[in-house]
């Protein structure tokens, strides 16, 4: 089967390429092993200035309204982080003080979802906290056999107004209702429903995953992906590729075996350690498909820091690309393959981390492809990162060369 | 320490993270709270029930297989795939006779077709049906699939010569539905199948795929099912013949189920087996074309069975029904119609079955197309009875739109 560019990996960052792309007028097929990091989002796309306007269009026609403003936000745990281009769903503050007075809304039963973290976290910030706890079964809704955000979110979703009812018994003289992140599944009008029928600030909170706000996104970025035409073929890995004098001309895939995907372009987006985009042995850190160079540190001594909660050094770690994000190969970029997404790792500083850089690569990686084809070997501006040298590998198994 | 690279665990249970990802797309959970959900069930389960066989819980026969979970697991864990092997394993509870008449479709085919329109007649009365569910605990709603007076094999026997003419040759897998319930769907690959110069002929004497045994932990029975068809199917690959089926249901037991459930050996004939939209879309890729009909309008759904998602075949089936002119398609968003085989059939899971559909059968409504297509039997009887809509295979409609 032939495409204009064939997009390895389903996440936000193969959506958003494969998105911008059909808009372009080109026919794709995106490949995705499993599901992707969408699942654990919290609903901030971290390091992404001001949206430009063809990105905020692309999110608005799939139906996703973000909101841009500098401030912080509150984390699952009671923390803040400093936050800005966001999903409507996200509340985002000048400063961690809020509010006054909060009413702090959890649910019987429900365990993921950390509010006495939280009333600390607020306290700490100075405000007054009290939590109270909604039975959903004395409200008349049969709660779900298993209480994890998505089964509550497809309940609560049909519940909604009982839900705005019963908080509007418990507000005294509370400025703020903080309310778990368990609101529009599928609905993604339902947080701001919500909030113009209380009479108090409303505040979701993250709870954890998976992240109701994120599947919630990958759906819409998903079905916006097949109205423009695009092939999402679920669950399929690419095992191998075919690559001639540094073209890459196809792609085996599992499922497909011997009908191989052709295509003029392609985009690697399989994400990090997590979704298998990159892969490691005791001695190196590899990408498994197309063997490219990979910048990672030496010394595996020196890829964890053992405190759990400090910045961990292999994040950082990510394929090399020259300055138009071609991948590299022996030093050298394949003149067809884009890498995009949190598979480049920090290997490019100026793109950020988090989904801001998985936008913003996506994005550059689509426009790359719709320049046409520039060859500029000159240009190589290998692995930017200061720290993590770039290793090249000998061809790998995976990687077929053919005379 | 390369061991670390070789050692992969039973169906790839050591790789789960504990992400949660599946147990969000199980349509079991959703409606059933006596069911514990893919992870518990699966890769966090087994690791107890290999302490102790004891933690075996019954409730893993709520469990569709429909693999949902396997598709978007991130890790590449089998998690259905895990479940269905505890079951086999663990479960010695007695096999109910409602059950084994239910498993066993092939035996049940050749009794009832000699006197099939006697037995339509009375499966179809309001005091079987009673009978059938006070008795055998078969819910009374459900619409025994119709018996066809002569067989597929009957049929094709009679044509052997003419087939034999055609200068390509292939084996038909048909499977139960086809021979007993359907002979009009495999008519209708043998009459695509020629327009495109191929001939069509039976295996040498093909069992059950068995299916339905291994749901209903028959293991004994399928195996020796699996063991036979991989010798016949050994047979035609020798006489260098591809084996199209018409059915995803029984393609994915063939190639996957045999040696992943009951550790049947199949590598010799897996690559072979392609569903039919496969192979005939192959075959017009190279070149090859079919005289559609100018005057043919149809607007079509396209339901893609739990089956075809795990195999990812699905595609095939879609760019087929595209290329037909004339045709109006619409991409379903993939769901399970929760009939899941013989599961829905049973007395005790009928509402669970039902409600699992719900979201499909709504979604086939808002379209309202002439026809649902869909490469499954089973969904077929289920779509039928819950939204009356008609329901056809791919192959069906294809051979509808030729001159
Ligand atoms: C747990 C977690 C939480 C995060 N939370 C946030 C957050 O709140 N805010 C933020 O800004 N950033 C967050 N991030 C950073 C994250 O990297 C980005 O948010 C972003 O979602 C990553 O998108 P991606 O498309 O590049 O990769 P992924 O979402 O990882 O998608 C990669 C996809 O590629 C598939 N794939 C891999 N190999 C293959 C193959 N061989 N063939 C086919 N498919 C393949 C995978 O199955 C996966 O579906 C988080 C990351 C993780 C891991
Ligand atoms: S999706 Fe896979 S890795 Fe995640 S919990 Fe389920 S089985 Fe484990
Ligand atoms: S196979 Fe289907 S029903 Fe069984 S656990 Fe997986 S998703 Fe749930």
């Amino acid at each position: 089967m032939r495409f204009d560019t064939v997009i390895i990996g389903g996440g936000l960052t193969g959506l958003v390429a494969g998105i911008r792309l059909q808009k372009a007028g080109q026919n794709t097929a995106i490949v995705s092993s499993g599901q992707n990091a969408l699942h654990f989002f919290s609903g901030s796309f971290e390091s992404f200035g001001e949206p430009t306007r063809e990105l905020a269009d692309l999110f608005s026609e799939a139906g996703i309204h973000l909101h841009y403003k500098e401030g912080v936000r509150l984390m699952p745990m009671g923390t803040f982080r400093p936050s800005a281009l966001s999903l409507e769903d996200i509340s985002l503050f000048p400063k961690p003080q809020f509010g006054k007075k909060v009413l702090l809304v959890n649910i019987v039963g429900y365990h993921d979802f950390f509010s006495s973290f939280i009333a600390q976290g607020l306290e700490e910030a100075g405000m007054d906290v009290r939590i109270r706890f909604l039975n959903l079964t004395e409200m008349g809704i049969k709660a779900p056999g298993e209480m994890r955000s998505v089964q509550l979110a497809r309940t609560l979703d049909r519940n909604w107004e009982k839900v705005v009812q019963e908080v509007r018994l418990l507000l005294k003289d509370d400025d703020t209702v903080i309310l778990p992140q368990v609101f529009g599944l599928q609905d993604a009008s339902i947080p701001g429903r919500i909030r113009q029928s209380l009479p108090a600030q409303v505040v979701f909170a993250g709870t954890l995953p998976p992240s109701v706000p994120g599947i919630r996104t990958l759906h819409l970025l998903k079905h916006r992906y097949g109205v423009l035409g695009g092939t999402y073929l679920m669950g399929d890995e690419v095992v191998q590729a075919h690559l001639y004098e540094g073209v890459v001309h196809s792609v085996v895939t599992k499922n497909l075996g011997q009908h191989y995907l052709e295509a003029g372009t392609f985009i690697l987006a399989t994400g990090s350690f997590f979704s298998k985009g990159l892969s490691s042995t005791p001695e190196k850190v590899y990408e498994p498909i197309f063997g490219a160079d990979v910048s990672f540190l030496p010394d595996r001594n020196g890829w964890y820091n053992p405190s759990f909660a400090e910045k961990q050094p292999y994040i950082g770690f990510g394929v090399c690309t020259d300055g138009d994000l071609r991948v590299l190969k022996d030093g050298a970029p394949l003149s067809n393959l884009y890498a995009a997404g949190s598979i480049l790792g920090a290997t490019h500083p100026e793109l950020g981390t988090g989904a801001g850089m998985c936008l913003r690569s996506a994005l550059k990686a689509a426009d790359s492809i719709l320049s046409g084809p520039v060859p500029s070997h000159s240009d190589n501006s290998p692995c930017h990162s200061d720290n993590s040298p770039c290793h090249s590998e000998q061809s790998e198994e995976s990687v077929e060369s053919q005379a | 320490m390369k061991y670390q690279e070789y050692t992969v665990s039973p169906h790839n249970f050591e790789e789960c993270t504990k992400c949660t990802v599946c147990t969000v797309y199980c349509p079991v959970l959703e409606v059933n709270p006596l069911y514990p959900g893919p992870k518990q069930a699966g890769p966090d389960g087994e690791r107890l029930r290999l302490k102790d066989p004891a933690f075996f819980d019954a409730a893993l026969k709520y469990c569709l297989n429909c693999k949902r979970c396997e598709v978007a697991c991130p890790s590449g864990v089998k998690v259905a795939d895990l479940i269905q092997s505890a079951r086999l394993k663990y479960d010695h509870s007695p096999i109910k006779l409602r059950d084994r008449i239910l498993a066993s479709t092939d035996f049940m085919g050749k009794m009832v077709r000699p006197i099939a329109p006697v037995a339509n007649l009375v499966t179809g009365m309001g005091v079987t049906k009673t009978a059938l569910d006070a008795i055998l605990a078969i819910d009374r709603h459900r619409s025994f699939p119709k018996y066809s007076g002569r067989s597929f094999e009957f049929w094709l026997n009679r044509q052997r010569k003419e087939q034999a003419a055609f200068p390509q040759q292939v084996a038909y897998f048909h499977g139960c539905y086809v021979n007993y319930n359907y002979p009009q769907l495999g008519k209708d690959l043998v009459k695509v199948l020629n327009a495109l110069g191929v001939g069509v002929q039976l295996l040498d004497k093909e069992k059950c795929c068995g299916i339905a045994l291994i749901t209903n932990k028959m293991t004994k029975e399928a195996t020796a099912h699996a063991t036979h068809n991989v010798a016949v199917l050994e047979k035609a690959v020798e006489k260098g013949l591809k084996i199209v089926t018409t059915s995803s249901t029984c393609t994915l037991t063939l190639r996957d189920e045999y040696p992943e459930l009951l550790g049947v050996d199949n590598s010799a004939v897996r690559d072979s087996v392609l569903l039919a939209s496969r192979f005939i879309y192959e075959k017009l890729e190279q070149g090859a074309a079919l005289p559609f009909r100018k005057d043919f309008h149809k607007k079509i759904a396209y339901h893609t069975p739990c089956h075809m998602e795990k195999l990812g075949w699905g595609v095939f089936s879609e760019k087929l029904l595209r290329m037909i002119p004339g045709v109006e398609f619409t991409l379903l968003d993939s769901a399970c119609c929760g009939i899941a085989g013989t599961y829905g059939f049973k007395k005790e899971n009928y509402k669970t079955s039902q409600a699992i559909g719900e979201p499909l059968f709504e979604n086939i409504r808002t379209v309202n197309p002439d026809v649902v297509a869909c490469d499954c039997e089973t969904c077929k009887w289920q779509i039928e009875m819950s939204t009356g809509y008609p329901v056809q295979n791919p192959i069906s409609i294809l051979a509808d739109a030729l001159e």
